[in-house]
């Protein structure tokens, strides 16, 4: 579904990815784990367009993404939640998750008198339900910025979901979180590739790996270093190096 | 109505067109310095086209406005690339080029101004600033008003979410350019008189004043702002040569002491939320 071929980035002299090569076959689970600083958010700013690449090419569904800008990538279906939340601050939470409907919705100037249509009240519905789904229905009143920490990260999920996408990137969505909160979020993973979503995720918390990825890659300095189902990685020798370091003598 | 009371409120009146043209371009989070330009383009047009060419006064100034707002679209693209400090400073030259552009164009009289355009009313300046508060009012409760709450919140956001943000930025901007344009038009057949001086710097940065006052979050605040800082210098005559220096004063101390500015997004909230409880419990 997504074809990432010999991608490189580089910032001036830094060059944060080299030549990385991997696939995500559809409706599968894939894990993109590797120390602070080894590139995956900088892999996903790729895919989604917020950064172009130095060199390399991007293929999703078989068309090139790599010089698309950031709207229309969405608008092919691909959404992404941020490491460092990135809620709409100003806005409530039900309107975080009704803002990602607008390009479907065609929030155009005709938007303006056009606020109980059916199809607006689809839309509603599908937001309502998003929330239910999220847990977050309760508090879809409330300012995005006065939820809970945990809170906030399932909303980004629901805001990125709202958009319908077929691949979903998910940024340390378990970071900060405590047992409880990660394994109600595991559940809802779950749930969300039952709906049959691919999904992309970069975790720090091996559990969480284990818990639902189907297949990992793991990024050290920029290059992929091993690839593999959860359990060959765990017994990787490369990559227990990469995050414990070396015996010495 | 005393033609003084009348000459308060009609300047009231552009002035409030003057706070939503720099509102509409900052809800995405741009600030233009330079809607003087564009008040300036709508004004010497429909003022052209009335004299000059005998067009009644309604579509005159409407041509005026398209005008200014295709020059809106000019600025708008590459007010793309500029960010804060430099998107102010873009907008200001461009003002400046139009003033010194009308001092030198000699159709329109050049330094000695130009004579004549006139039948701006007070109902025809109020019937202007209702179907932009209409407007506005709608824009706030619709999705394209939740787009660019997204827009100006965190713009990287708002372009993986799907949003065009560049068509949402350089469409505030051609909406702001037109509605500067038609309180140009207004101005222009209100005063009689046009000179390229009446389009300086000073009006670009008093209507930037009026929304920063009033509160940027919502339009309200620069209806209010407009409405509060064209009335205060009257109220404030008996205070002769101290009067501007007294609403000096007081400007400093607004931005001191409510620097959010008078109108909030959340009052206007509680405002609607409470007037809804009221209607739904006479309805119960």
């Amino acid at each position: 579904m997504l074809e990432i071929k010999n991608i490189s980035k580089a910032f001036g002299g830094l060059r944060a990815l080299k030549k990385v090569t991997f696939q995500v076959p559809e409706k599968q689970v894939c894990g993109l784990i590797g120390p602070n600083g080894a590139g995956k958010t900088t892999l996903f700013n790729l895919i989604t367009g917020i950064l172009p690449p130095t060199e390399g090419s991007i293929k999703y569904l078989g068309s090139e993404l790599t010089r698309l800008p950031a709207n229309e990538i969405a608008k092919m279906g691909i959404a992404r939640t941020f490491q460092n939340i990135r809620l709409f601050a100003t806005m409530t939470v039900m309107e975080n998750v009704m803002v990602a409907q607008n390009f479907r919705a065609q929030a155009t100037i005709t938007s303006l008198v056009r606020f109980s249509s059916a199809r607006e009240k689809r839309f509603q519905e599908e937001a309502n339900t998003l929330l239910k789904k999220m847990g977050l229905w309760e508090k879809r009143r409330e300012q995005s910025v006065s939820l809970a920490y945990g809170e906030q990260r399932r909303l980004e999920i629901a805001r990125a979901l709202a958009l319908e996408p077929r691949l979903l990137l998910l940024d340390e969505p378990a970071a900060g979180m405590n047992e409880a909160e990660t394994e109600d979020l595991l559940d809802r993973i779950h749930e969300i590739r039952n709906m049959g979503k691919t999904i992309l995720l970069i975790e720090h918390d091996m559990d969480v790996v284990m818990g639902i990825c189907d297949y990992v890659h793991v990024l050290n300095f920029g290059e992929l270093i091993a690839q593999g189902t959860p359990s060959e990685i765990q017994a990787n020798e490369a990559v227990i190096e990469a995050y414990l370091g070396r015996e010495e003598g | 109505m005393s033609v003084y009371l009348e000459g308060v409120l009609a300047l009231m009146g552009i002035n409030i067109l003057m706070a939503l043209s720099v509102y509409a371009i900052l809800t995405t989070d741009q600030l233009s310095l330079g809607n003087a330009g564009f008040m300036a383009i709508g004004a010497y047009t429909s003022a052209y086209l009335t004299v000059k060419s005998g067009v009644p006064i309604f579509p005159a100034i409407i041509i005026g406005a398209v005008a200014a707002s295709a020059f809106g679209i000019i600025i708008g693209v590459p007010a793309l690339r500029l960010k804060g400090m430099y998107l102010v400073m873009a907008t200001l030259g461009f003002a400046e080029m139009v003033r010194t552009f009308f001092l030198n164009f000699e159709p329109t009289g050049g330094a000695y101004g130009f004579r004549g355009p006139s039948g701006t009313t007070l109902n025809m300046i109020y019937g202007w600033v209702l179907v932009f508060l209409v407007f506005f009012w709608l824009l706030g409760r619709s999705r394209l008003g939740r787009s660019l709450d997204a827009v100006q919140d965190d713009e990287e956001v708002a372009r993986t979410m799907g949003l065009d943000v560049t068509l949402l930025k350089v469409g505030v901007f051609c909406l702001g350019a037109f509605i500067a344009g038609v309180a140009g038009g207004l101005y222009a057949h209100y005063m009689f008189y046009i000179e390229s001086n009446n389009f300086n710097f000073l009006i670009s940065a008093m209507a930037v004043l009026f929304v920063i006052l009033g509160g940027k979050n919502t339009f309200w605040g620069a209806v209010v702002g407009a409405i509060i800082f064209s009335v205060l210098p009257e109220t404030l005559r008996f205070m002769k040569d101290w009067r501007l220096s007294l609403y000096g004063a007081l400007l400093v101390s607004m931005m001191i002491f409510r620097p959010s500015g008078i109108i909030t997004k959340q009052m206007v909230r509680a405002f609607a939320d409470q007037s809804e409880k009221i209607l739904r419990r006479r309805n119960d």
